[in-house]
């Protein structure tokens, strides 16, 4: 943990995404409007003190609207990266321990998977379910998972050969107990590596489902909605598109910062 | 004394890309309960892989093809994956060569050894907890209170030998498969380690099967000796017979390569055998000592020999042995 202060690429992530977490906490306490509330008599204003970062054609808020937002965002990639990991971290383990032909065929279904674009299997299953902030976690979640199973199980090919799987063995252990005792711990670091890459690319696959109109439905702001909204308005109104596309670009920036960060410290080869 | 293992006719053989590479190619004997036997060898004659055939553990692409492994009754070979499990720490338990890498990196060393506990013991954590700081004390482990939470690399060689025996001995086995348990630490630590090894056979009772390439250490700890070449037993003697009289060629030449302390002053020269052995994938037609035997004769090459009893309780398989 020290160490990860010390490596500038995972400081600086982590202060972003620290940063983050706090304002979509602190949401009621920060935002300055009602992020739902219209005001007619305030309809696209630019920047001032009394709006931050001006106001949308239905003269709402736009800082209180990204406030709000933040926490749809960041939700939404939390709970989707997790529904992935923990599909992606059973998989893996099973073909990556038992081998064979259990892993010959979760091996075929992810290429089968992966074969598939990923964004145009959401944009379809989406326009089938409706969207609805619960869908859209559990359709980017069960889309997602290929990449963290592949990860798994290449670990876990490598660590099943290990003495100490074998010495667990000899005393009697169960193999549900060598995989998750004994050699999924080793696995952390890339899955931790994984998750945050995995937060990034869920964030932006959610704001750009919203910019599509069928991710986060209005009234309910994310940075994706806010940011269509004001494609409309784009000539004379730039801080509706600005604001909430910076916010995605460095929200991401700071994961995939952060993820790197580790990377980097996981690799012996990069150790001094 | 009974016997509580018999191997017999054991073959395990690797079925590689480039050809079966036969490992353990006809193995047999017997262990009697309390007794310790020596499996001497080279590197790659087979010893080892002995070992994980009695644990059924013979990694992929191994297979144990033919044989027997008896044990108190049972047959192993023909055990349940969950029968085996029963077997498996409880009844026999493995130390391995190697500490460092038998042990998981990322585990206290206590819970390492709780772990084994409570696989073969019904008993809650705490209890498990006691039981385990107990087992530490009976390896010798020093402040073992404080030794539970330590990791593997905290310790030093002799410490992690001494944590695989305490998770051996966790479930209380009737049979101790040390597999070079002493290689891998300096000399003062392992004549310590040696000895309690031999404290705990004695106060435990278990039998041990000692695998090493040390004849040194066989002399002083085991009661009969198996000396291996290339996957076969090619003499199976009691210790002092076997220093005293060896029977077959390869027997004599390990002796031979031992240092001696008192040499007279003359044949100070340590004596090599020559050559290397052979390669498993394809063995000499016939005995597999031929090609580096000083004593071979026309015939060897043709016939390999049967295990004939030389004298009551020696075996060796040569056709022109020793001290005869």
């Amino acid at each position: 943990m020290r160490k990860l202060l010390q490596n500038p690429q995972a400081l600086a992530g982590g202060i972003i995404i620290l940063f983050l977490a706090l304002v979509a906490l602190l949401a009621p306490y920060l935002s300055t409007h009602d992020p739902g509330e219209p005001n007619l008599w305030a309809i696209l204003l630019p920047p001032s003190s009394g709006h931050l970062l001006g106001t949308d054609d239905l003269g709402r808020d736009v800082f209180s609207r990204m406030v709000y937002g933040s926490r749809i965002s960041l939700l939404v990639g939390l709970i989707a990266v997790g529904i992935a990991s923990v599909i992606g971290i059973i998989l893996g383990s099973i073909s990556g321990f038992y081998g064979k032909y259990t892993d010959s065929i979760i091996m075929r279904f992810v290429d089968i998977m992966l074969c598939i674009p990923t964004f145009f299997l959401i944009l379809a299953v989406i326009a089938l379910i409706g969207p609805s902030i619960f869908n859209i976690m559990v359709v980017i979640g069960v889309t997602s998972w290929m990449g963290v199973t592949r990860l798994v199980r290449a670990e876990f090919l490598s660590l099943r050969e290990r003495e100490f799987v074998l010495a667990a063995r000899a005393a009697g252990a169960k193999n549900h107990r060598l995989i998750i005792r004994h050699i999924l711990p080793h696995a952390l670091n890339p899955i931790m590596v994984a998750f945050t890459l995995g937060l990034g690319g869920a964030i932006f696959i959610e704001s750009a489902l919203s910019f599509l109109g069928i991710g986060v439905q209005p009234p309910t702001p994310s940075w994706g909605n806010i940011l269509t909204e004001g494609k409309d308005n784009i000539d004379i109104a730039w801080w509706l598109s600005v604001f909430p596309g910076l916010a995605i670009l460095i929200t991401v920036l700071g994961f995939y910062l952060l993820a790197e960060g580790i990377r980097e410290l996981s690799n012996p080869r990069l150790k001094k | 004394m009974p016997v509580l293992l018999e191997v017999d006719n054991l073959q395990t053989h690797f079925f590689t890309p480039e050809g079966v590479i036969r490992a353990v190619d006809g193995i047999s004997f017997d262990l009697s309960a309390g007794e310790t036997l020596g499996l001497v060898g080279e590197s790659g004659s087979g010893k080892t892989v002995t070992a994980l055939s009695i644990l059924r553990l013979v990694p992929p692409p191994g297979r144990i093809v033919e044989g027997k492994i008896e044990f108190a009754g049972q047959d192993l070979l023909k055990l349940t994956p969950s029968e085996l499990r029963k077997i498996r720490g409880n009844r026999i338990a493995m130390v391995f060569q190697e500490p460092m890498s038998a042990l998981n990196p990322v585990l206290t060393v206590g819970s390492q050894v709780l772990e084994s506990v409570r696989l073969h013991q019904k008993v809650s954590r705490w209890e498990g907890r006691d039981k385990t700081v107990e087992l530490f004390k009976l390896v010798g482990i020093p402040s073992p209170e404080i030794r539970f939470k330590a990791y593997p690399h905290q310790l030093s060689g002799g410490m992690r030998q001494r944590v695989m025996l305490a998770m051996a001995l966790a479930g209380k086995p009737d049979l101790l498969l040390a597999d070079e348990p002493t290689t891998a630490l300096d000399v003062t630590i392992q004549a310590q380690v040696l000895d309690l090894l031999d404290k705990l056979k004695k106060n435990l009772g278990m039998s041990v099967l000692f695998i090493t390439h040390d004849l040194g250490i066989i002399a002083e700890h085991a009661d009969r000796v198996a000396i291996c070449y290339a996957g076969k037993i090619v003499e199976l003697a009691p210790v002092r017979e076997l220093f005293a009289r060896p029977a077959h060629p390869y027997s004599q030449g390990l002796i031979n390569s031992i240092p001696k302390m008192f040499s007279g002053g003359k044949d100070l020269k340590l004596s090599a055998l020559p050559g290397t052995v052979p390669d498993l994938k394809n063995l000499p037609p016939g005995c597999r000592f031929e090609p580096r035997c000083p004593r071979a004769l026309p015939l060897c090459r043709k016939y390999d020999s049967e295990q004939k009893t030389i004298r009551p309780g020696h075996l060796a398989a040569c056709i022109n042995p020793l001290n005869q």
